[in-house]
């Protein structure tokens, strides 16, 4: 039933006008009684913004006020309050339809390269603001379209923050803390004990005792509900707890489930015996007896650090912590890979007090525990050929060597080459270009015979007086000041001269020109990065990006020759000395752009002219 | 005498070992002669004895074909006084008896020689190893000992052939502790020079114009170890790093290694000379021959 007699008012004053309301999909339809008058309505249900409705039993009549998105509301006024609820209801299921759909439209519409979200645009408007050098960066390329954002960014996510790329969700693992760690709650009133079991800790119990998993496969349902069995499970851990062994002796007696749990674990043994039986003892101990803890009592430490004695018929019903801490231990290690399938990360799903149990979520995931033991247990048993080969390995290396026969190895004679060879060559084979014998001795004799008459010379002479002439000493001691003023006017030498000749150059250059040049120094790092990145192009993309970037490039190689002229005349070395590095980048970006083009049209006319000659 | 010498003993005593090139085939043809040379050596000397009580300097002379000990601060003594020669000071006179008698000995040594094909490069691997052996003792004599360091003082031209013996000595120093500075009169640059310094921690320097070579040397290379930390010295612009192949002791910068024994070849070997190992084809010459195939085939 989807049409109602109502009254139509478009606001409260008015009188109403009679009609039908109809609700079709997704429309909200009015049509008058009267057909001359023209208040006729259509109204598509998305753009409901609110209803509101007047309550039963006040005695205002049964109006639902329709508010849409663009602010008007129609109130309509049913006959009775029945009418009403019945729209209203229609129309929040329209609603809720409504908004189901909607998301989906804008998603289909924006391409998955450019969806960003809010938080990550917000992000980079903030690292644009902090950094003006990186805004200015950013202004000159991405609006001026040289550079697309993505590009950008792509190599400034560290900028971006280390959140948007640790995307990848961990996966958590085991808590490390014991099982036997779990405190209950306790009511001094009604002397109580609460668990508070969560499905984690339900995993945890099952992953470290199979035989407490075993023993809920097979109780429950069929003998106990979960709660007994809980309960049952926890007592056992209470009677460990007390150490009062006669009491648990007595306990397990009469009750034979609860002995399951103060039981040493039967299956874990079985386990551990399967291991050792499966390793290869000459290769390595991945197991020996110790792996078997559960039995090794007279070592490790007491829950409560005491160390008495135990009757031995009793024995069975103590645990040590060292037992707890190992096995514990060896279940985090192997991981969550069982659980996996089964639980979300840990948030509690359901929390137990021991009432609105699950029993049906812990009974599949200990099943799902021993399925996987079973699959693990089968591919390690051993077959019998695995066992035979075992054996023959065993006794191979388990033999001694003084008792084999002689094996003769194929050898290789040893070549110790003579180290007289490697010297000798060290001789070389360099052959000058050839001199008369006879004229190079005469030449070697004569130069001989000129130092030793130095030498003779300044024995007599002594050392020169002066020994060194202070202009020349000077020179030596200002070398780098005076070579600069040699290459410039005097006017300038004569400042140059006594000042500190590293001095750095960019502080005697305006302001202006100063961050001019260095801005070029940023901005053409970051294209020659570009540039040189997207070599070898293999897309068109790619393709056109160079192209852009090689503009942009000959737009700054410009610029700085601007620069350069514009510049008074006395700082225009130093400039040039300054830009010169960037300009030979640039010059080598150049010459690779135009090599790579020309072998790329070479290499098209080749293959269009191979084409045209071969065969079709 | 050696509690007066413990109580002298500071941080900047230095032992300098001075490779001075003799080399005969260098200096006939220079614009500086040799005594002008020596002069400035020789006061360069005296400066670096004066600086502390206890430094001490030695003295090896680079021939052509040979090395020898010319000078050693701690054995001469000063009671030799040299008093018939004017104006040379008694502490050289025996530095210039002896390096007069290793010339002759040089002399003679090179008549010996049949074969005179090399480049006229002095015997700067001597020189080195000899250096190195008196340092060791140096190191040997105690703990109270000066710090030492290698001045090269060279002009000739590197001889590719001495290039592994070169670097083994470079090796030994930097495993020694010992900076070797280099000071090239000469006029090629010389790659094993600037190499020992850049591996040692020395000083490189090659100055431009002889005459100024006391000042140069005072103000570069008298400074003591010690100093150089709070010194800044005249760092070069870029190293030669050029190794010489060791078939045909030609200087290349670009060749083959082998990946064993690292022996630097200029061509192409089956079996490297050095360790003995077979080669494998190269990867170049392979992907050559591949893409000539290709290019013929649309051709044809």
């Amino acid at each position: 039933m989807s049409d109602w007699q109502v009254k139509y008012k478009s606001s409260l004053k008015d009188r109403g006008t009679e009609g039908i309301l109809k609700l079709r999909e997704g429309i909200l339809l009015f049509v008058p009684n009267d057909p001359t008058s023209d208040s006729k309505l259509k109204v598509l249900t998305p753009n409901i913004k609110s209803q509101k409705y007047t309550k039963e039993g006040s005695k205002k009549p049964a109006w639902l006020n329709l508010s849409n998105k663009q602010g008007d509301s129609h109130i309509f006024e049913f006959q009775n309050y029945q009418d009403m609820h019945a729209c209203r209801a229609l129309i929040t299921k329209a609603l809720a339809k409504c908004e189901e759909e909607q998301p989906k439209k804008p998603a289909a519409v924006l391409t998955s390269a450019e969806q960003l979200s809010i938080a990550d645009l917000e992000l980079r408007f903030k690292v644009l603001r902090e950094n003006i050098e990186l805004q200015r960066l950013h202004k000159e390329f991405v609006e001026t379209k040289v550079l697309t954002e993505d590009e950008f960014w792509a190599t400034r996510k560290k900028l971006l923050g280390k959140d948007s790329i640790r995307k990848s969700k961990q996966q958590v693992g085991l808590k490390s803390m014991m099982v036997s760690g779990i405190k209950p709650s306790t009511d001094g009133r009604t002397n109580r004990v609460t668990f508070n079991l969560t499905s984690e800790i339900i995993f945890q119990i099952f992953a470290e005792k199979p035989a407490v998993r075993q023993a809920f496969i097979n109780y429950v349902p069929s003998k106990m509900t979960e709660k007994d069995f809980w309960t049952k499970y926890f007592r056992a851990e209470y009677l460990y707890s007390t150490k009062n062994t006669a009491v648990a002796a007595a306990e397990a007696a009469e009750d034979e489930e609860l002995a399951v749990f103060l039981k040493p674990d039967e299956i874990l043994a079985q386990e551990a015996r399967q291991k050792i039986r499966r390793v290869d003892p000459t290769l390595d101990m991945e197991a020996d007896q110790g792996d078997d803890y559960t039995h090794l009592m007279d070592h490790g430490i007491q829950r409560d650090g005491t160390m008495d004695v135990v009757e031995p018929q009793n024995g069975q019903f103590r645990r040590s912590l060292l037992q707890d801490l190992n096995r514990h231990a060896a279940v985090v290690l192997e991981g969550r890979n069982i659980g996996k399938h089964l639980f979300a990360p840990p948030s509690i799903l359901s929390s137990y007090v021991f009432h609105d149990v699950d029993s049906e979520n812990t009974r599949s995931v200990a099943e799902a525990l021993a399925r996987v033991k079973q699959v693990s247990k089968a591919d390690g048993e051993t077959t019998k050929d695995a066992n035979q080969e075992r054996l023959a390995r065993m006794s191979r290396l388990a033999e001694m060597e003084d008792l084999q026969a002689p094996q003769n190895f194929p050898l290789a004679p040893l070549s110790i080459k003579d180290p007289r060879d490697y010297f000798e060559s060290q001789q070389g084979n360099v052959v000058n270009e050839p001199r008369g014998a006879g004229t190079l001795k005469r030449n070697v004799h004569e130069a001989y015979g000129s130092l030793k008459e130095s030498i003779l010379e300044i024995r007599t002479k002594g050392l020169r007086d002066p020994l060194i002439k202070p202009e020349v000493a000077f020179e030596v001691l200002f070398y780098p000041v005076v070579f600069r003023s040699l290459t410039q006017t005097i006017s300038t030498a004569k400042n140059i001269i006594g000042k500190n000749p590293r001095e750095s150059f960019l502080d005697r250059l305006p302001k202006s020109t100063r961050d001019e040049v260095l801005h070029h120094w940023t901005s053409i790092q970051e294209l020659l990065k570009h540039f040189w990145s997207s070599y070898p192009i293999t897309t068109t993309y790619l393709h056109t990006k160079v192209g852009k970037l090689k503009d942009a490039m000959s737009n700054s190689y410009s610029q700085l020759e601007a620069m350069k002229e514009s510049v008074q005349s006395e700082l225009r070395h130093q400039l040039s000395l300054l830009v010169r590095p960037m300009q030979q980048a640039l010059d080598a970006a150049f010459q690779h752009y135009d090599a790579d083009l020309q072998r790329r049209t070479a290499k098209s006319a080749r293959g269009s002219a191979g084409e045209a000659n071969g065969s079709v | 005498m050696a509690t007066v010498a413990s109580k002298l003993y500071s941080d900047d005593v230095s032992l300098l070992v001075l490779l001075l090139d003799t080399n005969p085939l260098f200096w006939s043809n220079r614009s500086t002669t040799f005594s002008q040379f020596l002069s400035h050596v020789l006061a360069f000397l005296n400066a670096v004895l004066g600086l502390n009580q206890l430094n001490r300097v030695v003295v090896i002379a680079t021939g052509y074909c040979s090395c020898d000990y010319i000078y050693d601060s701690s054995l001469t003594l000063s009671g030799n006084s040299e008093s018939g020669r004017t104006g040379m000071p008694a502490l050289f006179g025996s530095l210039l008896e002896k390096l007069e008698d290793f010339i002759v000995k040089d002399e003679e040594l090179i008549k010996e020689q049949e074969h005179d094909e090399r480049i006229a490069s002095s015997l700067l691997s001597g020189s080195l190893s000899m250096a190195l052996c008196y340092i060791q003792r140096v190191f040997r004599s105690g703990h109270l000992h000066p710090q030492p360091r290698i001045l090269c003082l060279q002009g000739s031209p590197d001889g590719p052939e001495q290039y592994v013996a070169v670097m083994n000595s470079i090796f030994s120093a930097q495993r020694l502790m010992v900076p070797i500075d280099s000071c090239y009169i000469g006029t090629q640059n010389s790659a094993f020079l600037q190499q020992a310094s850049y591996i040692t921690g020395g000083v490189h320097h090659a100055p431009k114009q002889l005459d100024g070579l006391f000042q140069f040397l005072t103000t570069i290379f008298a400074t003591d170890l010690h100093t150089r930390s709070f010194v800044q010295l005249p760092k070069p612009v870029g190293v030669d790093f050029r190794a010489s192949c060791f078939c045909h002791k030609k200087t290349i910068d670009m060749g083959y290694v082998c990946s064993v024994c690292l022996s630097i070849f200029c061509e192409h070997h089956k079996k490297c000379s050095t360790c003995g190992s077979v080669f494998g084809q190269s990867k170049l010459d392979g992907a050559s021959t591949v893409s000539d195939k290709k290019r013929k085939a649309p051709d044809s």
